[in-house]
């Protein structure tokens, strides 16, 4: 067993119950090594929903809650608003977070409270069976879709950029070094970071990645995605990754909170923010 | 010479280390686990530059690339 996934793993639930070739291995795989390179296993905290996604926190060895479907984000934000000195890193799904909680995205984002979030985006609902998801691509066939999907993908990344999260980054699990790279500047961010994971389902899944194989659909993922590079277009046909908003002109929740230590005393009142109101494109 | 460890209990054999490496390290065999799992051949040892991505990609840890004595 590699060194790293032992000092964190929790051997007595081994094996994971994660398909052979799941692409939830390797994105806790890079949240394993991002922890170990900051050297912070006492001060993270982990928060998941339902889904597969959800069961990556619950074979580390680290303080977990299994919460429920959907409302990872409620019981990460109450996590923070009581224990503001730790680090929260919350694994979630596309149906866990588009669909059932994406009114608690919606507004977790809009209050830019000092979260990361990890979606794990495998456009299908992989553990009931492969239903379509939010996040199914149009034309994507799928139980629930057997001539193809007539909706439009629900885009998580720019609903957080629009909300107002103040990071965003997307990447595949055929890309662990920057995605590891991205959850280490996730969690040293102060404020709302959004990373979405395009992931693999190689068992439902073979209609989103054009493959059935573990090894071609991560070959596809290369193919289907543009790393986003400054001054040039994105190609129409490919799904954009990279880190996509960085923006520090933003209070962050906890600190404006009356009640919070070292927040804003009750003397002083909370003062309206200054900044611009609007897309941040505008 | 680097070693390079593969853990047959932990593998569950979904070959993205043979498809990932690029000096074709891992190769198919017909080596099974105590689940019956077919589980790949480490070979060419010496061609290995350590890039870790077999490590990184790997979705149950079961490999450990140990930098050797020379």
């Amino acid at each position: 067993m590699n060194p790293v996934y032992e000092k964190y793993i929790k051997k007595e639930s081994l094996p994971t119950l994660f398909c052979p070739g799941c692409g939830s291995g390797i994105i806790q795989m890079a949240a394993i090594r991002a922890i170990d390179q900051m050297g912070i296993k006492d001060e993270v905290a982990c928060v998941s929903g339902i889904g597969c996604s959800s069961w990556i926190p619950c074979y580390l060895d680290l303080d977990v809650i299994h919460s429920l479907h959907g409302r990872s984000l409620a019981f990460a934000q109450g996590l923070k608003l009581a224990r503001p000195d730790k680090k929260i890193l919350v694994f979630t799904g596309d149906g866990d977070c588009l669909a059932i909680g994406g009114n608690h995205l919606i507004h977790s984002a809009a209050r830019n409270i000092d979260l990361t979030v990890v979606m794990v985006n495998n456009r299908i609902y992989g553990m009931t069976g492969g239903q379509k998801s939010p996040a199914s691509l149009k034309g994507m066939k799928t139980k629930t879709s057997p001539a193809g999907s007539l909706d439009e993908p629900v885009d998580g990344c720019k609903l957080a950029e629009a909300m107002g999260a103040t990071y965003v980054a997307r990447w595949t699990t055929a890309h662990p070094i920057q995605l590891e790279k991205a959850i280490t500047e996730g969690m040293n961010h102060h404020g709302f970071a959004f990373i979405e994971v395009l992931s693999q389902c190689p068992v439902q899944g073979s209609s989103a990645f054009g493959d059935k194989t573990p090894a071609g659909m991560l070959k596809n993922m290369k193919e289907y995605t543009w790393i986003k590079k400054k001054g040039e277009a994105p190609p129409p046909d490919k799904t954009v990754i990279g880190l996509l908003v960085h923006r520090t002109d933003r209070l962050e929740y906890t600190d404006q909170h009356v009640l919070m230590p070292g927040g804003t005393s009750s003397d002083k009142p909370i003062e309206p923010a200054k900044e611009k109101r609007g897309m941040p494109n505008d | 010479m680097t070693e390079i460890i593969l853990d047959s209990k932990c593998c569950k054999g979904c070959d993205i280390c043979i498809a990932i490496c690029p000096r074709q390290i891992f190769i198919k065999s017909k080596k099974r686990n105590a689940q019956g799992t077919p589980i790949p051949d480490v070979v060419h040892k010496d061609q290995c530059t350590e890039c870790r991505l077999c490590e990184k990609m790997c979705p149950d840890g079961a490999i450990s690339v140990e930098r050797g004595t020379k």
